[in-house]
């Protein structure tokens, strides 16, 4: 294992031969505006077209479990409770109790102090945790850093970091600071992303896997996006995601095929895989399923594991549970059928 | 496109049903608003992925075009010319609104007859010719606007002759302008694809327009011949080859008949080196294989920034890659069949020369199936001006790519054809679009997109591909001629037309009968 301390000279080191310099406001600058523009006509068209995937029988049936093994079913409500996080998890182990062939998700996503509940409640169902059995279990992923406006200063956002990888959490979703994105201050919003990973770091030698939350409703611009995934990937995030879920528009498909450009662009350039993680507003089996074919039509299919794609969701397992059911047993049942966590 | 059997890319099977398809054996012409025998040889129309017979269809000769030219000729005189425009609207809207109903059945038809995607006969042909006819109900009772001064008149009847690549959509093109014109019609469909032409005869039955207003005639290129040339007839239509398109102005020439071609291309889709790069790859794509590239606006000559050229090929490689060619009728077919063994041949022999002349020739690894007509999506790179495949039409999935290094240089390379239908400029920067679109010589220049149709937008083209407009407020006008006023230009016109066709007469070229006819016509 590399130290914390040797990773992040190693991601800084990358990022100054990228960029030709340090990651100065105006390095970064140079470096992502000189990324090519999105034509946000264009890429709504591709997304449209994707879209119109017709994905039948036997496909179908594969990607109902696919989408099942790549939820993060959530909670983040002020109103969280112990019981309602351990219900979650039950959900998370078992999501149909009537069928038990059906796939586990791949991961609780809770507020930071609720993941020692979380860990408790997974149990024997938590992730193992060793690089041979990557995805044996279920993880737990915590949201951090003041999510979700990320308004707070850079100690207590590590606080929160370390808090959350203490108490056993496998991954952290951290918001970037969307002020300093928008007033030009990238050297900041990638430091920062810097020090949150730098955070990661657990006691068992292990990192906590870092979602990096881009909140793209509030960069308005696909353009941003772009560059706020550019900045994302090479501040070292091993996700970049979408939303918290709080912004409207969360997920979109347009959004989320051009992260998965960037992502696409990243491996062809170091051949490292990036994860993409869209979040909030997707809750049906159909929009998801788009989300299936953007992803394996544009960055390939071997994105669709839970190491590399991941839908942050807690609506969309009921309605995936229904087609789950219906195409076992050849008719639709209803919202009784399947149990709310 | 070749994944392994578990592989998700792999899609399942996903065929439209033909079940809503309710064809008849043999189709006769539609003639005064009923079918009827043809007297020519009945031929057979193919699926040309399949190359089973969809129908058997008749052939109209001579006498048969005599036949629908006097139909379209009555109709206008005592029907149509006599209508108000607001009740021409209400057919137009009627036949939209019917098209609209049985869009389903109509790009089955359209797949199945031109071996185009389902998802492109559904998405794109079907819903833009019902909107050409709903666009055109609206100027029916507004001619006054159309641009050619107060109280404009009909042609008369005018002669349609369209081609295979956009069966529906080019009927649609055709018709809908000169019915809300006043203008009646005998519309002569393209050999290889008459069936969804057929049934858009059903639907003008089904919307109770007046008998003979419109006349649909199927045959082969003698038929649209003997149309073109039918002394009767005021206007003449066409879209298709260039080859064809100066036979037709040959013919015409001198006989009063106004005439509009709509010809081939050789569209330059130019991308500069600041483009939205992803957004460009795709409108290089839906630019050169869409609709297979039967489509006489395709981009199929790639002017690409030398400094960007070997990205933008792996790109466009890799995207290639994802194409998927195969059965039209499958919703996920990217690319479907060649629409007739004859453009196939054609397609080949013309891409074999681009390698004989060195280009290079590259096409993803995609398996094509064992019967129909199928060419893999092809690209030349190492093009030079020179090359054949860089100059003449290809009319297939064919694209060539040759570089520039200046905006001066690609405007050149650009306009360096006999034709100019159309092309394609790629930029983040918005002067830059217009300084460039401003000295293209094109009818149509799209910034940042490609292939795309609306019935308010004219299209038509320079130099060899053809004149006239189509579409738009432009494209009634083609159908419109001005007011008759002592003294005004358009009666001069209509007065050397005359002297026109009693030159033709004393040739015994045409008919005493025809000429009385053309003289009430040109009143």
């Amino acid at each position: 294992m590399t130290s914390p301390a040797s990773a992040e000279l190693a991601t800084r080191e990358r990022t100054t031969t990228l960029l030709g310099g340090e990651a100065t406001d105006a390095n970064l600058r140079r470096y992502l505006h000189g990324i090519p523009g999105i034509d946000a006509v264009g890429l709504e068209a591709r997304a449209a077209g994707l879209g119109t995937r017709s994905i039948k029988t036997s496909s179908k049936r594969w990607a109902i479990d696919t989408i099942i093994s790549l939820i993060d079913l959530t909670t983040l409500e002020g109103a969280d409770t112990h019981g309602k996080v351990r219900s979650l998890v039950s959900k998370a182990v078992s999501p149909d109790p009537s069928s038990p062939d059906c796939p586990r998700v791949a991961a609780v996503c809770v507020y930071g102090d609720m993941v020692s509940v979380a860990v408790e409640a997974l149990g024997a169902a938590h992730s193992a945790r060793t690089p041979e059995t990557p995805d044996a279990g279920i993880r737990v992923a915590a949201v951090a850093t003041a999510f979700p406006s990320g308004r707070a200063s850079l100690a207590v956002k590590l606080a929160d970091v370390a808090d959350a990888v203490s108490a056993g959490a496998d991954e952290i979703d951290m918001v970037i600071d969307r002020g300093a994105f928008l007033s030009g201050r990238y050297g900041q919003v990638y430091d920062e992303i810097v020090a949150v990973k730098a955070a990661c770091a657990r006691a068992d030698g292990a990192d906590a896997h870092l979602k990096v939350i881009l909140e793209t409703g509030e960069l308005n611009t696909y353009d941003n996006v772009r560059r706020a995934s550019w900045l994302a990937i090479l501040a070292g995030g091993d996700f970049i995601k979408t939303s918290t879920g709080k912004v409207a528009p969360a997920a979109t498909l347009p959004v989320t095929l051009s992260m998965l450009e960037v992502v696409r662009d990243w491996h062809r350039l170091t051949g490292v895989k990036i994860g993409v993680k869209p979040a909030g507003g997707i809750r049906t089996s159909k929009d998801a399923i788009k989300y299936l074919v953007t992803v394996a039509e544009t960055v390939g299919e071997e994105w669709l594991t839970p190491q590399l794609f991941r839908f942050g969701a807690s609506s969309l397992l009921n309605d995936v549970l229904l087609q789950r059911q219906k195409m076992t047993t050849g008719h639709y049942s209803g919202p009784d059928y399947v149990t709310i966590d | 496109m070749s994944f392994s059997s578990t592989s998700f890319l792999n899609y399942a099977p996903a065929p439209e049903s033909t079940a809503l398809l309710n064809l008849k054996p043999d189709y006769g012409l539609f003639i005064n608003g009923d079918f009827q025998p043809g007297n020519g040889t009945p031929f057979q129309t193919i699926s040309p992925a399949t190359e089973k017979q969809i129908a058997m269809i008749a052939s109209a000769n001579e006498a048969d075009v005599d036949t629908a030219v006097a139909a379209a000729r009555r109709a206008y005189d005592r029907t149509w010319s006599r209508m108000s425009g607001s009740d021409r609207g209400k057919y137009l809207f009627r036949i939209a609104r019917l098209m609209q109903e049985r869009a389903r059945e109509l790009a089955v038809a359209e797949s199945l007859d031109n071996g185009k995607p389902i998802t492109e006969s559904r998405d794109v042909d079907i819903p833009l010719a019902a909107a050409w006819f709903f666009y055109y109900a609206g100027w029916a009772d507004k001619l006054d606007y159309a641009g050619v001064g107060p109280n404009p008149a009909a042609l008369g009847v005018a002669a349609q002759v369209i081609p295979w690549n956009f069966p529906l959509l080019m009927l649609a093109w055709k018709i809908a302008p000169a019915l809300a014109a006043g203008n009646t019609v005998v519309l002569k469909p393209a050999e290889t694809t008459p069936l969804t032409a057929l049934l858009f005869a059903e639907i003008l039955q089904q919307a109770d327009l007046p008998a003979g207003v419109v006349n649909i005639i199927t045959g082969a290129g003698s038929t649209g011949q003997a149309l073109v040339n039918h002394p009767d007839v005021n206007k003449v239509a066409f879209t298709g080859s260039t080859a064809v398109g100066r036979m037709i102005a040959r013919s015409v020439a001198g006989t009063g008949k106004k005439l509009t071609l709509e010809l081939g291309g050789k569209g330059a889709n130019i991308v500069f080196d600041d483009a939205p790069i992803d957004q460009a790859i795709e409108g290089i794509i839906s630019g050169v294989f869409f609709n297979q590239g039967h489509v006489c606006c395709a981009g199929s000559r790639l002017l690409v920034q030398e400094s960007i050229h070997d990205e933008v090929i792996d790109r466009l490689k890799a995207r290639m890659s994802t194409l998927r060619v195969g059965d039209p009728l499958d919703k996920n077919t990217d690319v479907g069949a060649i629409n007739s063994a004859e453009q196939l041949q054609r397609i080949r022999e013309l891409s074999d020369i681009g390698e004989q002349e060195g280009a290079e020739r590259w096409s993803p690894d995609c398996a094509l199936p064992q019967n129909g007509f199928w060419f893999a999506p092809t690209i030349f790179t190492n093009v030079s001006t020179s090359h054949r495949i860089a100059r003449d039409e290809v009319f297939g999935p064919v694209l060539s790519v040759l570089t520039f290094r200046t905006p001066a240089e690609a405007i050149a390379k650009a306009n360096n054809t006999p034709y100019g239908l159309s092309a394609g400029i790629w930029s983040d920067k918005g002067s830059r679009i217009l300084a460039v679109a401003d000295k293209l010589r094109a009818g149509v220049i799209w910034a940042n997109t490609f292939n795309k149709f609306d019935p308010a937008s004219p299209f038509g083209g320079y130099k060899e591909s053809g004149y006239g407009r189509e579409g738009g407020r432009h494209g009634l006008a083609a159908y419109l001629a001005p007011a008759a006023r002592p003294g005004s230009r358009a009666r001069t016109a209509a007065i050397s037309a005359k002297a026109g066709s009693a030159k033709a007469s004393t040739e015994k070229v045409s008919t005493e009968k025809a000429a009385a006819a053309r003289k009430k016509a040109t009143k």
